[in-house]
């Protein structure tokens, strides 16, 4: 099965071995026919339309605003109904550094996203601390604090960078199960394991 | 020109052939309540499209193209993610406030679809009070935005609800007052009739001025009503992250997202009604050739034809005009709109009575 | 500065002073309130605009220097007051002269510990509560387990801690609340639309008027000043992209001068000319994005698209000559990174074909519209002692009549020689602020015009030094970055590493004012006045 998206030719993607090995089993452990559709149908929906949490802390988040504009357009591809609003947004760009007092903050933002949601590290400051590494209030990476999705590197990362990094989450979207299966949800769970949710969620 | 009645009566005639009447009527209701639905949705999801294109055309940008031909399938996109998007049920709130709340909305500007006129006897409901019957459900949104805004337990939402209550309250008046000033010139509060009025001549030209005046104010109160800008206090981005519907998620935002475009089109609908000849094509008194070449394009053409036109002026107000502060808002309509209003009111009783309109 | 020098000693006999770059006062703790209401208050000094407060460690002893300039004589004094306490250090508070202060001596007191007697809010400014330590304190532990990445909300408190000093010396600490007790308090931000970036006001409300607004940063504090001490002179200067990304070039120019100026070099009038062009150009390039967000955030979110089809167009120009978008790190000491593209000449000139045509549709389109001018006139008026007090420079500040371009009142590199105006405005509102901007764009594309023919020939970089070591003495210089003053105060001990990195933003102050405009205004003309300030968070927090 190939795993493509917005028309993308299939040959671009190559170099995706988790995408493949997510195809993989699904092939392996087969599908029923109706249920196996229905997925289709859901996940066409899901991949065509992740809308991005308004979030911005530095420089990557201006790189994100060029790509909503004129030249880069990812209205485009539908992503550009930006929601200031958690409970609305599909996925978080965590465009910037996080340092310590913003990490419970985008903890409390990421519970917040109603599933399912994604991560996007933007940037080398979200990856890995990036230039700051020497920092005493900087999070080295923000998959410290939530389950990330896709890593985009970058210092900003520039805006057909983001479009790559989207697209990929487009694809992986594509490949999951709604109804059981092949699923991020196990990891996702497994990550909240080790990182519990303080106190009553509201 | 096709008039839809003798196929809705020959729906019936059929139908009460096959059973007894009861529930032949009972058969047609649903069978109207699920085309009424249809239609509802993908007026909706064709309206989320269009504004996506619109602005996009305003800010040299191309808007979506990469989902399905010309990017049309990307609001059914959108559609079948929100559909199985999490409901986030929150602690410390009222859920059954917060979840009948969206309902409550989708509920107004539904019972408002009831009595548009959408072509040549394809109406559901005609009666005598029409026009009046259509402002009164249209007021019930506002106490769905209330009570998401209150029961939501959160301050932005309740700001938000709050200054959407002072709008609406506020802006219901321009509207009823505009409205009242057409009535005035029709003669008739039954949405048939002022459709029939218009035959001859729309009344935004048979009015001429008072008729102008009230369509600006109407246009300007309608934008208001719709919570879109420059009137979108209620969900100020920029100041209340997303105003009243903060908390909700998944279809429940969602319904608010449609019914925010639904209004958008009954509002444009309304002025199509009252201004623009609401399904009647475009007549002038003696062009008979022009009047005849008119009728040959179907009358929901022109009905939705004209909506969306009204449409994407309300739209290109929204993508030019920065949003006005909350105490500016309740200025312009209590000392600018609502006297204008009321002198225009005296002016068209006054053309009436004279008889000097076209 | 030797009338400075007599009128001080003639009052303060006991005051120290120190010669150097520009003069230098050391004064006991004791007497320091009054020497600076003298400073401020004296008609001949009247140092009426405090630039910063560095805070200092020296190993045995802890300090402040306070940069003073006198906005009438165009003059500038450094005082520096120590204490050799280092488990309980206490200053006097000079809060009550500058309103500045304030805020300036919290960021003290964050870094060092130090408390400052007087001042009605002695909060930490950018680290939590709970954070154990005073970063930038040589002894500092920077051991991650002390100060893990926290799992749990940040502990919030309603109260402030004040210092007081009794009759008898004894210092007393109480606690006051932040809000009234039933304030309606609504947090906007960290994660918020308008706040451009991840700032918090903690706004208390009254319906929607705006009652109190206490402004919270730090939720992008990297500790950029402590990272530095740690880096050469050449690494430092990678972060200056990285404070106001869109002063990127401005930034890296100051404290490349300062490093020059410390280490003897003289860099190629090409180098200057560049440099001075890639300032002009992100000036452009920063203002146009100015328009676009401040626009979007009152609800005009087209003219965004407007402002940014400029800025790419500039952004194109950089990515040609510099290789990046945004981070540059183009100039370096000696001059710049390399040379300019081919074809830069020629896309300058397209530009500056361009930006009149493109300040005039925006004149129309926004300017002029009823709205805007109902949004934004009368709005957050900033008196311009207010300004001064504040610190409040740049734009803004030009916009309250406050003549404070460094370009004209301290020229650097080849301003000079240049022709052009400076832009100043006596309103003071949020339209005077956005109106500065808009001319100013116009007065950089001249700035650009003179050069673009005149890029003179010669070595873009001279030769420096490999292993760069400065000797030992401290330099503070400043430059006008997109938004306002930025200086670089930087002292070195004749290793090849900063002894101590202090950067004054501008960012900092505009932020500082939020509170003092917004009182009694709508929670609309917060908006106004935040976007009209043009902060940038991460320049805020550094």
């Amino acid at each position: 099965m190939e795993v493509t998206t917005k028309s993308m030719p299939y040959d671009a993607w190559k170099d995706n071995e988790y995408i493949e090995s997510l195809v993989k089993e699904l092939q392996d452990n087969g599908t029923n026919v109706i249920v196996g559709s229905l997925d289709k149908l859901i996940n066409w929906g899901r991949s065509n339309s992740i809308w991005p949490l308004t979030f911005a802390t530095s420089c990557c988040g201006i790189e994100f605003v060029s790509l909503g504009a004129a030249r880069y357009d990812m209205a485009r591809f539908g992503w550009e109904v930006a929601r200031s609003s958690p409970r609305q947004a599909d996925f978080i760009m965590v465009a910037g550094t996080i340092v310590h007092r913003m990490a419970p903050v985008l903890r409390r933002l990421y519970d917040q996203l109603a599933e399912p949601k994604y991560v996007i590290a933007t940037g080398a400051c979200a990856v890995s601390g990036g230039p700051f590494k020497k920092s005493y209030h900087v999070v080295m990476g923000v998959d410290k604090v939530i389950p990330v999705d896709v890593y985009l590197p970058g210092c900003p990362p520039r805006p057909e960078a983001m479009i790559y990094a989207i697209m990929q989450l487009s694809r992986k979207i594509k490949v999951e199960r709604f109804f059981g299966g092949v699923n991020r949800q196990e990891k996702q769970e497994e990550f909240l394991k080790n990182h519990p949710i303080e106190g009553a969620e509201d | 020109m096709f008039d839809f009645s003798q196929l809705t009566n020959w729906i019936h005639a059929t139908l009460c052939g096959l059973m007894p009447e009861w529930a032949a009527i009972t058969t047609e209701c649903v069978l109207i309540g699920l085309v009424l639905l249809m239609v509802y949705s993908l007026l909706a999801l064709f309206y989320i499209y269009f504004e996506r294109k619109v602005c996009a055309a305003f800010q040299c940008r191309i808007g979506p193209d990469r989902v399905g031909p010309m990017g049309l399938l990307q609001s059914f996109a959108d559609m079948f993610k929100m559909l199985i998007k999490e409901l986030i049920s929150l602690n410390h709130t009222d859920k059954f406030l917060f979840a009948l709340a969206p309902y409550l909305v989708i509920l107004a500007s539904m019972l408002a679809f009831a009595v548009l006129p959408w072509g040549n006897g394809l109406q559901v409901l005609d009666f005598n009070i029409g026009i009046f019957f259509l402002i009164a459900v249209s007021s019930i949104g506002v106490l769905g935005i209330l009570l998401a805004g209150w029961s939501s337990n959160n301050k932005f939402t309740l700001i938000g609800a709050l200054r959407s209550g002072a709008q609406m309250v506020s802006y219901e008046l321009s509207i009823g007052l505009s409205v009242l000033t057409m009535v005035c010139l029709a003669g008739t509060m039954s949405v048939e009739g002022i459709v029939m009025e218009q035959k001859d001549l729309w009344f935004i030209f048979s009015g001429h001025i008072p008729a102008i005046i009230a369509f600006i104010i109407y246009l300007i109160a309608g934008t208001a009503e719709t919570n879109r800008g420059p009137f979108d206090l209620p969900e100020a981005e920029s100041e209340l992250t997303a105003g009243y519907h903060t908390e909700y998620s998944g279809i429940h935002f969602g319904f608010f997202y449609l019914a925010e475009y639904l209004n958008l089109f009954i509002v444009s609908g309304v002025a199509t009604l009252l201004f623009f000849g609401g399904w009647m094509p475009l007549h002038f008194p003696g062009w008979d050739g022009f009047n005849a070449i008119m009728d040959y394009i179907p009358s929901v053409v022109w009905f939705i034809g004209k909506a969306i036109a009204v449409s994407f002026i309300i739209i290109w107000f929204k993508w030019t005009f920065p949003r006005l502060r909350i105490d500016q808002m309740l200025t312009l309509e209590w000392k600018y709109l609502l006297p204008i209003n009321l002198f225009n009111l005296v002016l068209m009783v006054l053309v009436v009575v004279y008889g000097l309109h076209f | 500065m030797a009338d400075t020098q007599e009128i001080i000693a003639g009052l303060f006999p006991e005051a120290v002073f120190e010669e150097g770059d520009i003069l230098t006062v050391a004064i006991d703790d004791a007497k320091w309130h009054d020497l600076a209401k003298a400073l401020r208050d004296n008609p001949q000094l009247s140092f009426d605009f405090l630039m910063t407060i560095v805070g200092m460690d020296w190993g045995e002893t802890l300090g402040c220097i306070y940069y003073l300039d006198s906005t009438k004589y165009n003059t500038r004094i450094a005082v520096k007051v120590t204490t050799s306490d280092r488990v309980t250090p206490a200053l006097t508070s000079v809060s009550d002269l500058w309103h500045i202060a304030g805020i300036y001596e919290r960021e003290v007191y964050d870094f060092f510990g130090i408390v400052f007697i007087g001042n009605p809010d002695m909060r930490r400014l950018f680290l939590s509560i709970d954070w154990k330590g005073y970063p930038l304190r040589k002894d500092y532990d920077a051991n991650p387990d002390i100060n893990p990445v926290p799992e749990e909300n940040e502990r919030q408190s309603d109260f402030t801690d004040v210092y007081t000093r009794d009759a008898d010396g004894k210092v007393e600490c109480h606690q006051e609340r932040v809000f009234e007790e039933n304030d309606f308090v609504v947090n906007i931000g960290p994660q918020h639309p308008a706040t451009h970036g991840v700032l918090r006001f903690r706004t208390a409300v009254d319906g929607e008027t705006i009652k109190k607004i206490d402004v919270y940063c730090g939720y992008i504090h990297r500790g950029i000043e402590k990272i530095c001490e740690g880096l050469t002179y050449p690494q430092t200067l990678h972060f200056m992209d990285r404070l106001d990304y869109f002063s990127a070039h401005p930034y890296h120019h100051c404290l490349c001068m300062t490093i020059e100026e410390a280490a003897g070099i003289q860099i190629s009038r090409r180098a200057q000319v560049i440099r001075v062009m890639m300032d002009e150009l992100s000036r452009i390039a920063s203002h146009c994005l100015f328009i676009g967000t401040f626009c979007m955030d009152l609800g005009a979110t087209t003219m965004l698209f407007y402002g940014l089809r400029v800025r790419e167009q500039i952004l194109d120009i950089m990515d040609k000559t510099c290789g990046a978008r945004m981070t540059f790190n183009y100039e370096c000491v000696g001059g710049v990174m390399q040379d300019l593209a081919p074809d830069f000449v020629d896309d300058v000139k397209a530009l500056l074909k361009v930006i009149p045509k493109n300040i005039k549709e925006y004149d129309k389109l926004f300017v002029g519209n009823v709205i805007t001018k109902n949004r934004m006139e009368g709005v957050g008026v900033l008196s311009r002692d207010n300004a001064i007090s504040w610190g409040v420079t740049g734009p803004s500040g030009r916009a309250s009549g406050w003549a404070c371009d460094i370009r004209k009142t301290a020229p650097y590199s080849i301003y000079s020689e240049l022709d052009f105006e400076e832009v100043v405005r006596t309103e003071g509102d949020s339209m005077a602020r956005f109106k500065v901007r808009m001319d100013e764009i116009i007065q950089s594309a001249r700035i650009l015009e003179q050069l673009v023919d005149n890029i003179p020939e010669g070595e873009y970089c001279v030769k420096v030094p490999k292993v760069l070591k400065l000797p030992v003495g401290h330099w503070f210089r400043t430059v006008e970055g997109c938004r306002g003053t930025f200086g670089v105060y930087l002292e070195s001990d004749g290793t090849t590493n900063p002894y101590r990195l202090k950067l004054v933003t501008p960012s900092l102050p505009a932020a500082a004012v939020v509170d003092s405009l917004t009182r009694g205004g709508k929670i609309a003309d917060l908006i106004t006045i935040g976007g009209s300030l043009d902060y940038i968070v991460p320049d805020i927090d550094r």
